[in-house]
């Protein structure tokens, strides 16, 4: 089970897209996973061959839970695969390489003889639990009473209703918001941006164009942010296990309000390297699922810094809170005409307060200054994003 | 504990506690005397007997030579003569050298004389470490005792238990032995005004909780105590149980608490190969198995004879930090 976000605990198997014996490649959508977020497309890291599917539909089981195992790709057993003849026996699997072979195998006996307490053992005889579905939380993974208890418990719930559980949504927004405030030293930044150059190309660019072609002010800025972490490295990462990790890549997550309450922040990948237009039609698919209920599990687990703009409900700063693991987020306000002062004259131009609340732990404000600047500066040339 | 006045109970140290339990024995039961290195004049290696040379006369609190064989003997012969003997050993590894008369005469002298005789002697002796008094001074072998069939071995970890243990020692017709952890004499704590003890060979519950069962004895159930608290503040409820007696062992207190808690740590300051805590291990299983939860943990002295410098002489015992640890391993938050 996939973490989804620092706020995920544990999520339920929707249905499964695959059965073993089934090829799969790294990006592959395998299973639809049930969260508080919503439904989730969770996608596949590797490629391989499907082994075996350790989890029914239905269960609920905590982040870290191994859902299905897969076998990794040799050239035969692909071909053995595509052409549908009958599984390949384990003996047949292991054949590349006798070490793998007695892994394999010492896996398989690990797995035969589940850790179970004697206590849990008996009540899971008495409640009618199948040892072999759970995932013990006791010493060295042994599964425990308590375990027990809850498979039961789980099996006797009602199924979860169709779409989100607000209520949950709003526990999980509480505890990584809370996470966020006492853990993260966030220091706040806010710089006025001249957006007339931005808004006068955006306007000229969409002027011929049908409403479905049409970019969106958030994409200049989404661009404009992705491109200063080039320079800025150490607002696009994550600060995990006591030390901060850059990304290469910026995966900018993009706050989405959702109908009826509650918000989520999927990615849009790598968006230092997509065009505007290619961006555009990323944000617009995004939005699309995010309130439909389905988006896919590396947009949630992925973003490196995260983009608000509340701009649209009169907003003129924001004063963001950081998403953890993430170090940085930038805040974008409303556009409005304002007096601006320029080479001794009080001119009136489009304008927005851009905001940064960033992570004191990896960077500092003269870092964070430069940065807001450098956005600032983009948001200038809208040709060259 | 608040220094307030209660009713019906009274604040006193464990040194007094124990004073007046001797005082207590002299004066209601002629038959009974108290002999030691050092108990007459010096007042006890501990100050335990202080003053009862002046109270009761050098027939009634006899200073012995340094010869643990014969003062024993003699006590167990006073026994068998109808004598009620207190014989203190200055410290448990100085009984080594009495071992013969405890294990060979005292303990087997009902069985061999085809229940003819009985030896009715109280040994008392201090035990465990934490005052720097190095490897022969300091080590924890009441566990050993307690293997000795004959034998009855009695851990008072309370001001209560110093006060009244004593008494109930004595009206037994076979061999007790008392162990006071040199670390619990200036114990101070609030204790009822009873009549006479409590049933000195069952377990007795402190803390009640639900998440795991603590078992101690002597200090260490302290120590216990001292890390239930510090479990409490993490929401971990601990069940703290002071064994009290080592043989018997209390096996129906033990088990019903396991099989509440289906969890249980076990605190020995003894070593742990062969310890007392293995057979208190043994018995949870036989007894217990199905009611376990996770497998149990002992926390035990380390295997080494105990070091003299401070740090290590910590380090190689049981401490509120490694119980807490040992609580978080059976409940898979290690």
């Amino acid at each position: 089970m996939p973490s989804l976000g620092s706020d995920m605990e544990a999520g339920t198997l929707v249905e499964w897209q695959i059965k073993p014996g089934d090829v799969v490649h790294r990006g592959q959508i395998v299973a639809v996973v049930e969260t508080v977020k919503g439904a989730i497309d969770v996608e596949i890291f590797e490629d391989g061959v499907v082994d075996e599917l350790l989890v029914a539909p239905g269960t609920e089981v905590p982040v870290g839970t191994v859902l299905a195992r897969i076998r990794s790709a040799q050239p035969g057993e692909v071909a053995a695969a595509t052409v549908s003849e009958p599984q390949p026996s384990p003996a047949r699997a292991a054949a590349p390489s006798v070490a793998a072979g007695a892994a394999s195998e010492g896996a398989r006996e690990a797995r035969d003889r589940l850790k179970v307490s004697p206590a849990a053992r008996r009540r899971a005889t008495e409640r009618g639990v199948d040892l072999a579905q759970l995932r013990g939380s006791g010493p060295d993974g042994a599964i425990t009473v308590a375990d027990v208890e809850t498979a039961a418990a789980a099996a006797l719930a009602p199924k979860p209703a169709e779409g989100r559980d607000l209520a949950a949504m709003r526990q999980a927004i509480a505890a990584a918001m809370a996470h966020a405030k006492r853990e993260i030293p966030h220091y706040y930044l806010a710089m006025p941006v001249d957006m007339a150059p931005a808004l006068t190309w955006l306007e000229r660019r969409n002027a011929d164009r049908p409403p479905e072609e049409r970019l969106l002010p958030a994409i200049l800025m989404v661009k404009a942010v992705a491109q200063a972490t080039a320079r800025f490295a150490e607002f696009n990462g994550f600060y995990r296990n006591g030390g901060f990790e850059p990304s290469a890549a910026a995966h900018v997550g993009m706050a989405i309000a959702l109908r009826g309450g509650g918000l989520v922040a999927p990615a849009l990948h790598d968006a230092r390297d997509r065009d505007l237009d290619g961006l555009m039609q990323d944000f617009r698919d995004l939005v699309q699922r995010a309130r439909s209920g389905h988006l896919r599990s590396s947009e949630l687990a992925d973003p490196t810094i995260t983009v608000t703009s509340l701009g649209e409900r009169g907003v003129e700063q924001v004063f963001p809170i950081i998403y953890p693991p993430q170090v940085a987020i930038v805040g974008f306000g409303a556009v409005t005409e304002r007096p601006w002062a320029q080479e001794g004259h009080i001119v009136v131009r489009r304008a927005l307060t851009a905001s940064l609340a960033a992570d004191h732990r990896v960077s500092d404000g003269h870092r964070g200054g430069l940065f807001l600047a450098a956005i600032a500066a983009a948001l200038q040339q809208p040709e060259l994003l | 504990m608040s220094d307030a006045p209660k009713p019906h109970m009274i604040q006193t140290t464990y040194r007094e506690a124990m004073r007046d339990a001797l005082r207590d024995a002299l004066r209601s039961d002629p038959r009974v005397f108290l002999m030691g290195e050092d108990v007459g004049r010096y007042g006890g290696c501990y100050a335990v007997s202080m003053g009862l040379l002046e109270e009761f006369g050098e027939e009634r609190v006899r200073d012995t030579p340094l010869s643990e064989s014969g003062f024993v003997g003699a006590g167990i012969g006073a026994a068998l003569g109808g004598m009620r003997p207190i014989v203190e050993i200055m410290t448990v590894n100085f009984s080594l050298l009495a071992l013969d008369q405890i294990m060979n005469n005292a303990a087997t002298l009902r069985h061999m004389s085809g229940g003819q005789f009985s030896v009715p002697i109280v040994i008392r002796m201090a035990t465990g470490a934490g005052k720097q008094l190095a490897a022969q001074h300091s080590h924890s072998l009441e566990g050993w005792y307690a293997h000795i069939p004959g034998l009855k071995v009695l851990t008072p970890a309370t001001v209560e238990d110093a006060r009244y243990m004593l008494a109930a020692a004595l009206a037994d017709p076979d061999p007790v032995l008392i162990f006071e952890h040199v670390m619990l004499y200036n114990l101070e704590g609030w204790m009822p005004v009873r009549a006479g003890a409590e049933p000195v060979h069952q377990a007795r519950i402190h803390r009640t909780g639900g998440d795991v069962t603590l078992l101690a004895y002597g200090a260490g159930f302290h120590k216990a105590m001292t890390a239930a608290d510090q479990l409490a503040a993490d929401g971990i409820e601990a069940e703290v149980i002071d064994l009290r007696s080592l043989r018997p062992l209390d096996d129906a207190t033990i088990l019903a608490s396991v099989s509440k808690t289906h969890r249980v740590v076990i605190v020995d300051e003894g070593w742990r190969s062969g310890g007392i805590s293995a057979e208190i291990m043994a018995r949870i299983v036989e007894q217990g198995f199905y009611e376990l939860d996770a497998p149990p943990v002992r926390v035990c002295g380390a295997e080494v004879p105990i070091p003299y410098p401070r740090h290590l002489e910590e380090a190689a015992i049981p401490q509120p930090e490694g119980i807490v640890q040992a609580v978080r391993q059976v409940l898979g938050r290690g």
